[in-house]
């Protein structure tokens, strides 16, 4: 691994978990941000859904797309909700 | 408080835990499972919830409600797991000195559960076919963004996808 490379624990949810296959998996990335990481996410699993439909949650809080990815943060990229 | 339940909820229970001398009102409110959504049939529906971040988020919610109507206490419960049609989706209930306050923050309260919590629904229908609620990948968002650019403002209508199974 090179020194921008580091390991983030993804989880998914509905849509995105029946497309991705998983629940969660550990990731390896170079992706400095959340956009960048979903962009390569998303050409590599073919997700339907774009980035502008989604929020992002880092660390259980909801996050900027350009906030910034550190080793071991938990991130989630969240479809369209339809609670209530 | 918020919590999420994969049982049928107790409304009894959470009424209960209400009382109080200071309130002159208590306002609920029930998201029931009804039998027909955007032009189909709904024979049953499953919510999925990030728990986690539905907590935090909803707490937050909840904190917003008391200091914008000051309101005495408010509670809510959200089922997950499979529901089917006439179930008990979502509980919502406020205490309040006055009635003004108790109606104005139950509604303010389910507002903003429904546009920011991360809770999905995968509607199946009469035709054998199902789907999640807003997610189609083909559908452009009409929805005005919020004060928090919040793209899940619910729109008029409601698309499903649906991805192939992969278990």
């Amino acid at each position: 691994m090179n020194s921008s490379s580091k390991t983030v624990q993804i989880q998914y949810f509905a849509l995105m978990r029946e497309e991705r296959g998983l629940s969660k998996e550990s990731y390896d990335t170079d992706a400095s941000d959340a956009q960048e990481l979903f962009e390569e996410l998303k050409q590599k699993y073919r997700f339907s859904l774009d980035a502008n439909r989604l929020r992002v949650s880092i660390n259980d809080q909801f996050a900027d797309w350009n906030q910034s990815l550190n080793h071991n943060d938990s991130i989630v990229f969240i479809p369209p909700v339809a609670g209530g | 408080m918020f919590s999420i339940s994969s049982t049928v909820i107790d409304t009894n229970q959470l009424r209960s835990n209400f009382a109080d001398k200071r309130a002159g009102a208590f306002v609920t409110f029930e998201g029931w499972v009804r039998d027909y959504n955007e032009g189909k049939d709904v024979l049953t529906l499953e919510y999925e919830a990030y728990d986690a971040l539905c907590r935090h988020e909803a707490d937050q919610i909840l904190a917003e409600a008391k200091e914008k109507f000051g309101i005495i206490d408010a509670h809510c419960v959200h089922r997950t797991g499979l529901l089917s049609i006439g179930d008990l989706a979502v509980w919502v209930g406020v205490s309040s000195a006055h009635r003004g306050g108790a109606f104005d923050a139950c509604r303010y309260i389910i507002d903003e559960i429904k546009s920011r919590l991360p809770i999905w629904k995968k509607e199946t229908y009469v035709n054998g076919s199902s789907g999640w609620v807003n997610c189609q990948s083909h559908c452009s968002h009409g929805s005005t963004p919020n004060e928090n650019t919040d793209p899940h403002k619910t729109s008029a209508k409601s698309e499903v996808a649906t991805a192939p199974l992969k278990r």
